[in-house]
């Protein structure tokens, strides 16, 4: 998918019907099983509380837990790895999957992976990356990029499934769309291929420093099938998913099902210390990947973006994500976290980054649900003013700021909207009594932002009429 | 609610079949969930007691004790030993091998969180491998009240290793991937049953 910036991109994906009406849908019912469950924990604050200070407490002794985590790991078997940026990482699993010879990887759902672009980078060495969750097989049937971060392939319905699967899945012959009927084709597909797997590749949710242990949470199965089947495994996990103590996980095996799929508990949770003789893989190879991580985590405003735990509650609240959709963010973290995720790891000024801080409305939806407290509107606006500026952006705050200025200007082009927006009013309406295209000089407002009508007659005009003149 | 009352509410919301009985009607009440398979996986250590019904043949893997220790050949087929229950000649059993349609796997487990509904297993005794519960379609869990801890937290502690290989189970594998609709059994057992045993 080509990248845009996001207010293009926006605009294409707000034309697609099908993603517009699955998105409310999923965001909505989402939002709605989260809130029940939620309601249920007597001390959900308290506990947002302490998982945002454990989070803290993380980045604070960064290096030291990364050493005792190693440590930990090692003694239990594993062979860890540390890798700078993308490049690296890419390069150290490449090398790793070569090394035992293996012509394809089965894969579980990480968003670590998808950052450093490790599908291509195999793609290229000659190896075969397969997706084992059921949306990024989708995902990747249709060489498409995911929508959202928990359920990728949410822009697809079921004929849509159904016909790529006819197209793209060796032995498919069903003829009928029922999710069960797919699902269980998916499941014979992938079976045949767990059972041959020699390497696969996961991501983590949590690293326990203490321990050395590694924690996968999921519903489908396929992560259980990747953890426990092939000889090798190869775990890429960011340094911020460290905790401290095993006992962490307590606050934090609460919080995440509940935040991300509204459920009290996923139905699978795996967690593994190293290699277990006669039970999963014999060989453990654990990728730290910094890829700027420990740079942000030196920016006292930015950094609380590195305690995100991926549940993804914040897309589900966010009004601009539910109208616009994942792939018009034109990055790997869709939504309200990615929109200060992105820029941060990658640069504010790399590809259409410098639009992101801008693809959100600062309602503060999204700091209300996030299970570790991060208010994603300061940082947001942080990213504003510490970061470039969008080119348009610019020029339409300059304009708006020199007719602002003198009142002459600012009547005269309230006027200008006025009359050039009456025949507009009709099919505005339609829209929702917004205006897409003032007439300039406001047009720069709204070349990428619709305004809401002018009113028939300013307030000033209105005074002037019914007081002046009597 | 009591912790057990609470357990079989939250396990039974994910659509878990959930049954009752004494420890003295266990026996019965395995033999008949496990009827329609073809065959039962029965990892090491799972208590002779639990079998003496079983209409069907089992399946045995490896010896108790092997998990978690060095020494275990892990070749495919290989005999290792005895699996105590009587049954003669035991081996590791192979993915292929538990891929074959129609096993069910019966269990105990080593915690049951009572607010989330969730087992939790550990790989010790009367649990094995975790490739045993994942690739048969039908799994069978035992709960004892005594083993039911409250909450998530709560199980910590109660683990008698953490860093034993641990699966926390919540209903039967399930995915929400095709327009928000959730289907069971994607790729782990497509049908869980959990047999909670009271005094
Ligand atoms: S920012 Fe918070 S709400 Fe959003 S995905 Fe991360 S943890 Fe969840």
């Amino acid at each position: 998918m080509a990248v845009m910036p996001f207010a293009v991109a926006a605009e294409r994906e707000l034309a697609d019907g099908q993603l517009r009406a699955n998105l409310g849908r999923a965001t909505r019912t989402i939002r709605d099983k989260r809130a029940r469950v939620v309601a249920e924990v007597a001390d959900w604050e308290p506990m947002r509380d302490r998982a945002a200070a454990v989070k803290d407490e993380v980045l604070d002794n960064l290096a030291e837990l990364l050493a005792r985590f190693e440590a930990a790991a090692v003694a239990a078997g594993a062979v860890v790895h540390h890798a700078q940026d993308a490049a690296h990482a890419n390069a150290i699993v490449t090398g790793l999957v070569q090394g035992q010879r293996a012509e394809s990887v089965v894969k579980i759902k990480s968003m670590a992976t998808q950052e450093i672009g490790l599908n291509e980078a195999l793609e290229a060495a000659g190896i075969t990356p397969i997706e084992t969750d059921l949306a990024e097989l989708i995902v990747q049937l249709a060489d498409d990029t995911p929508s959202h971060i928990l359920v990728p392939a949410i822009h697809y319905n079921r004929s849509q499934i159904r016909e790529l699967f006819a197209r793209r899945m060796p032995g498919f012959t069903a003829t009928s769309d029922e999710p069960a009927v797919l699902a269980g084709a998916a499941r014979e597909y992938l079976r045949r291929t767990f059972l041959a797997a020699k390497v696969a590749v996961c991501g983590a949710n949590f690293a326990i420093a203490e321990t050395g242990s590694l924690v996968i949470v999921e519903s489908e199965g396929n992560g259980r099938m990747c953890l426990t089947l092939p000889e090798t495994l190869i775990a890429v996990v960011g340094v911020e998913k460290l905790l401290p103590r095993f006992a962490d996980l307590g606050d934090f095996l609460r919080l995440l099902p509940r935040s991300s799929t509204g459920e009290r508990m996923n139905p699978y949770t795996s967690i593994f210390t190293g290699v277990t003789p006669g039970d999963g893989p014999q060989r453990l190879h654990i990728v730290l990947l910094d890829n700027g991580r420990t740079q942000v985590a030196q920016d006292p405003v930015g950094r609380a973006a590195l305690r995100c735990i991926r549940c993804s509650a914040c897309l589900n609240v966010c009004p601009v994500y539910e109208r616009a959709g994942g792939h018009a963010y034109g990055s790997v973290y869709p939504g309200p976290i990615g929109a200060i995720l992105s820029p941060q790891l990658t640069g504010q000024d790399a590809g259409f980054n410098k639009t992101l801080p801008y693809a959100s409305t600062l309602c503060g939806a999204c700091y209300d649900v996030c299970p570790v407290k991060i208010n994603i509107p300061e940082i947001l606006v942080h990213l504003r003013q510490t970061g470039p500026k969008p080119v348009a952006e610019r020029a339409a705050m300059s304009t708006l700021s020199w007719v602002m200025r003198d009142r002459r200007r600012w009547r005269a082009a309230l006027r200008a909207a006025r009359s050039g927006s009456a025949p507009l009013r009709l099919i505005a309406r339609r829209h929702g009594g917004t205006l897409r295209r003032a007439p300039w000089p406001l047009s720069a407002w709204t070349a990428h932002r619709d305004a809401p009508l002018p009113a028939a007659e300013s307030f000033r005009d209105w005074w002037r009429r019914t007081h002046e003149q009597s | 609610m009591s912790l057990a009352e609470l357990f079989a509410e939250r396990a039974g919301d994910y659509r878990a079949g959930m049954h009752h009985c004494t420890e003295d009607e266990l026996p019965e009440v395995l033999a008949g969930l496990l009827a329609g398979a073809s065959k039962v996986v029965l990892p090491p250590g799972v208590p002779a007691a639990w079998t003496t019904a079983l209409p069907v043949p089992v399946l045995a893997d490896g010896p108790a004790g092997t998990v978690g220790r060095t020494g275990t050949s892990s070749a495919a087929g290989a005999p290792v030993g005895d699996d105590g229950l009587g049954s003669g000649l035991v081996h590791l059993l192979t993915p292929a091998e538990l891929d074959e349609a129609g096993l069910s796997v019966l269990t105990g487990c080593a915690v049951a969180i009572a607010e989330t509904g969730t087992i939790v297993l550990d790989a010790g005794p009367g649990q094995g491998r975790r490739l045993l519960t994942l690739v048969p379609d039908h799994h069978v869990c035992v709960v004892r009240d005594e083993q039911i801890v409250a909450d998530v937290p709560d199980m910590i502690p109660a683990l008698a290793d953490p860093t034993r290989p641990l699966t926390m189970i919540s209903g039967p594998s399930a995915t929400s991937d095709i327009e928000l609709n959730r289907v069971e059994g994607v790729h782990g057992p497509r049908r869980l049953d959990i047999v909670c045993v009271h005094p």
